[in-house]
């Protein structure tokens, strides 16, 4: 059929027209020295005061799954105000990324504030590993160099739990290879600002029982 | 709990034929609370949280209501007897959702639809997305199986809340009877402020039987939702001496202008610094077709001199547009040079698609005063302006018209447009139809074209039809005409509201562009798949204008150019609902075209073009 009703509309075909000479890149910025690098993507941590109702996780969760952002991690868990639960999300995400996330959680209904972490703030994992119970001198004596604690031991397996920053849990892991892990469980990065600046946007610090001032832009 | 919560399942008329539905509800049944319970502007007595719910919509200043009846929603209906709200049953809940958001749309406030449990609330999903893809406020009720059911897959039960999380702006599970009204107030107002959307209350059987006289307080939207109209002082100065400096101004008002009622302050600022105007498809009524800065709408389908206009300007002034990939055609080549003020009340919208040098966040209304106020000289640009009328020259939008047949389907909406006037209200499902219906009318008032947008869905025109005559009654406007331009294979989607549209006697022409082809289909067949018309070859219709008859609507069929007018002037002057199935010519493609993700300023005049 097509062809035969070749009729269209008057003007300059498409490659007769002037067409100007920018270009936007991929995130929509005009393409200048100044802009022209297209961003690399970087690891955020994110934090969120939440009204603890039922669905908040869900919603959360569907929202950046459904928006394809690349979520590390992400913990839950209350906080000194009633009601109140703070999510900590760590993502690997261009600038432009790590904005449409914050900017499309402050959206929920049940987010009351929420804000990338500064660099500096205090971050920290929980980890269970299950290792071969063959070497348990070797076993405790790792596990004490990094701070750990042995849960259980059997003859079979050792179960030690660690907490730290990412560092030094990649490096514990490293060290506890060599007897063999069975199983892990990460509970995912926590993280608190350091000092006096909020952890969350306007979130004013430790006032149980009375409510956090809201979020406002 | 009350008692009549302990029996549900057997009373449920769904799961058995033998109850009447009249005692369904047991002793304990809401006794209507009456309208003399109900002095003007006071809120009910209520006794049951049915009852709630209905108090809750009649002060939040709901009016009409869209929705089907149903075993979990009943005690709902039951206590929507005795109310001043208008109820319209309709014959899907699809078309209940679809109606409400017409009606939204038209009306200016949210929309109302209501379903049962488990298939009535899917039912409804079609429409929840719809609504929230192009901002539509809303509010949708569901019944729900009692709360001592839930999670064990009871008979109609769906997880409604976890459905329509992601279609919804938020939705809610109402556990207690007490708070039942008030939940209700406040999703109807979150459905309205701010960015507006959909929101859903999912509505337990029990907790509507349960006794409570709670009554609601006034509908308030949640605190922190309603955000600041006014854009930063600071951030508008900026934008306007940016707006001053340039040479090539264009403004783009999407569908947020209209949502805000920013339609007058948008022509006094286009006007004032004599900017020529674009708009998306959403946007279409927001400045008049007819006034010489107009280019009407860009994007795929848009005009030529819009898409010559959007792609050479270097002072883009969005307002209200969330740069959908159907507008802007590749990001690389959309308006390149332009420098953007973005105007958005929603914050997360600015730089998502296209990055914007002065993000406004604030109202549209709001912030175009500001602007108008902070622009002092209108910028320096004569040259450009002629430039944007001799693209209106060189690319004419036309067709071509043979003296005889087949019709085309362009002719038939221009046909409409000159014996219709300017405060017409269009409707469109989803197709080649429906673009013809936004290129070949002139739009001139915001409200009068509702369409679906960013979902495109197909079998939104009759529905849509029905909720937009319903609200433009309501508001004392019954001179209007609603025509409803519809595809051969939109129609017959949801062709069954038809039968509302005739027990309502409804005054609405619907004008079927009969090619019988899914024909938007089939031209992307033509142009990217070699002319393989698989399935969209649809010669297997039925005759609509019998069909209509058969649901007592008048009934026409058209085939040649002389038979247009007088078929357009008997299905207008006819008092009801009025079907005219136009035959038009099957092989008509809808043009000028931008094909996905290429550049704007490349749009195809022919076919051979693509
Ligand atoms: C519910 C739904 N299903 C499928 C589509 C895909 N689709 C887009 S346009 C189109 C053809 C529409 O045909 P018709 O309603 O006859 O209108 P025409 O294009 O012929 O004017 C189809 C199938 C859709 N948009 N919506």
């Amino acid at each position: 059929m097509s062809g035969e009703d070749a009729a269209g509309m008057p003007g300059p075909a498409p490659d007769e027209r002037p067409q100007p000479e920018g270009r936007r890149n991929l995130e929509g910025h005009r393409i200048d020295p100044v802009v022209e690098a297209e961003h690399d993507s970087r690891r955020a941590v994110i934090s969120a005061l939440v009204e603890d109702e039922p669905g908040v996780l869900a919603r959360v969760s569907g929202l950046v799954s459904r928006r394809q952002f690349n979520i590390e991690s992400l913990t839950v868990g209350p906080t000194t105000v009633e009601g109140h639960s703070r999510i900590t999300m760590v993502v690997e995400e261009t600038d432009p990324g790590i904005d449409q996330i914050e900017k499309q959680m402050a959206k929920l209904k049940p987010v009351i504030s929420v804000g990338e972490v500064s660099g500096s703030a205090v971050t920290s994992e929980l980890v269970l590993l299950k290792v071969h119970g063959e070497e348990p001198d070797k076993v405790h004596a790792v596990a004490e160099m990094y701070d750990g604690r042995t849960l259980d031991a059997g003859p079979k397996t050792i179960t030690v739990q660690l907490t730290g920053d990412e560092s030094k849990i990649d490096d514990a892991i490293d060290a506890f290879d060599q007897f063999g892990i069975i199983e892990i469980a990460r509970t995912g990065q926590t993280a608190l600002a350091r000092g006096n600046i909020p952890t969350a946007p306007g979130e004013k610090p430790g006032t149980a029982g009375e409510p956090t001032t809201p979020n406002t832009q | 709990m009350s008692d009549s919560a302990t029996h549900p399942r057997e009373d449920d008329p769904d799961a058995e034929q033998a109850s009447d539905p009249a005692d369904a509800d047991g002793p304990d049944a809401a006794e209507p609370a009456g309208e003399e319970n109900r002095p003007d502007g006071e809120t009910r007595q209520v006794s049951t949280g049915a009852e709630s719910v209905v108090a809750a919509l009649e002060a939040a200043g709901a009016e009409t209501a869209f929705g089907v009846q149903g075993g979990a929603i009943m005690p709902v209906y039951d206590a929507l007897y005795s109310s001043s709200i208008r109820h319209l049953t309709m014959a899907h809940e699809q078309g209940a959702a679809h109606a409400a958001d017409a009606y939204g749309v038209v009306a200016g406030e949210p929309g109302l639809c209501l379903a049962t449990s488990g298939p009535g609330a899917t039912n409804l999903v079609t429409g929840i997305a719809d609504a929230d893809m192009d901002s539509d406020a809303m509010l949708a009720l569901t019944g729900q199986v009692p709360t001592e059911f839930v999670g064990n897959d009871a008979f109609q039960e769906t997880d409604t809340v976890g459905v329509t999380r992601p279609i919804t702006k938020h939705n809610y599970f109402a556990d207690d009877a007490d708070a039942i009204g008030d939940v209700v107030g406040e999703a109807f107002e979150l459905s309205r402020v701010g960015r507006p959307g959909p929101t859903l209350v999912d509505l337990p059987k029990n907790v509507t039987l349960d006794d409570t006289e709670k009554t609601p307080g006034p509908a308030e939207a949640p605190a922190g939702t309603d955000p600041d109209p006014r854009a930063r002082e600071d951030a508008v100065e900026a934008a306007a001496r940016a707006i001053e400096d340039a040479d090539r101004p264009l403004c783009l008002f999407g569908g947020g202008v209209i949502k805000a009622e920013a339609s007058e302050v948008a022509r006094e600022f286009a006007r004032t610094h004599e900017i020529p105007v674009t708009t998306t498809m959403p946007g279409i009524g927001s400045f008049p077709e007819d006034d010489e800065l107009s280019l009407s709408w860009a994007g795929m389908h848009g005009t030529g001199y819009a898409n010559m206009a959007i792609t050479h300007t270097d002072c883009l002034i969005a307002v209200g547009t969330r740069f959908d990939d159907r507008l802007t055609g590749g990001i690389d080549t959309f308006a390149p040079e332009a420098e953007v003020v973005h105007v958005d009340i929603d914050p997360a919208e600015i730089s998502k698609n296209v990055y914007a040098d002065y993000p406004l966040i604030g109202d549209a209304g709001t912030v175009l005063e500001q602007l108008l106020e902070a622009v002092r000289d209108a910028p320096d640009a004569d040259e450009w302006r002629e430039q944007c009328q001799e693209w209106k020259e060189t690319y004419p939008m036309t067709y071509a018209t043979p003296d005889d047949e087949p019709l085309k389907p362009q002719f038939v909406v221009e046909a409409f447009d000159e014996a219709t006037d300017d405060d017409t209200i269009v409707t469109t499902g989803v197709g080649q139809h429906q673009m013809w219906a936004s290129q070949f009318w002139t739009y001139t008032e915001p409200r009068t074209w509702v369409s679906s947008h960013g979902l495109g869905t197909m079998g939104y025109g009759v529905p849509a039809a029905i909720g937009a005559r319903v609200a433009a009654d309501a508001m004392g406007e019954p001179d209007r005409d609603v025509v409803c331009f519809d595809g051969d294979g939109s129609f017959l989607m949801t062709m069954q509201e038809l039968s509302v549209a005739v027990r309502e006697d409804l005054n609405v022409t619907f004008a079927v562009l009969n090619n019988e082809y899914i024909g938007m289909v089939r031209q992307w067949q033509d142009a990217f798949f070699e002319g393989r018309h698989m399935a969209s070859d649809y010669n297997w219709m039925p005759e609509f204008d019998k069909l209509a008859e058969a649901f007592g609507a008048l009934g026409i069929r058209v085939d040649g150019y002389d038979e247009v007018a007088p078929a357009v002037e008997e299905a207008l002057a006819y008092d009801g609902p009025a079907v005219i199935d136009f035959h038009v010519d099957p092989e008509e493609n809808v043009l000028p075209m931008v094909p996905s993700g290429g550049a704007n300023g490349r749009f195809a005049l022919t076919e051979d073009q693509l």
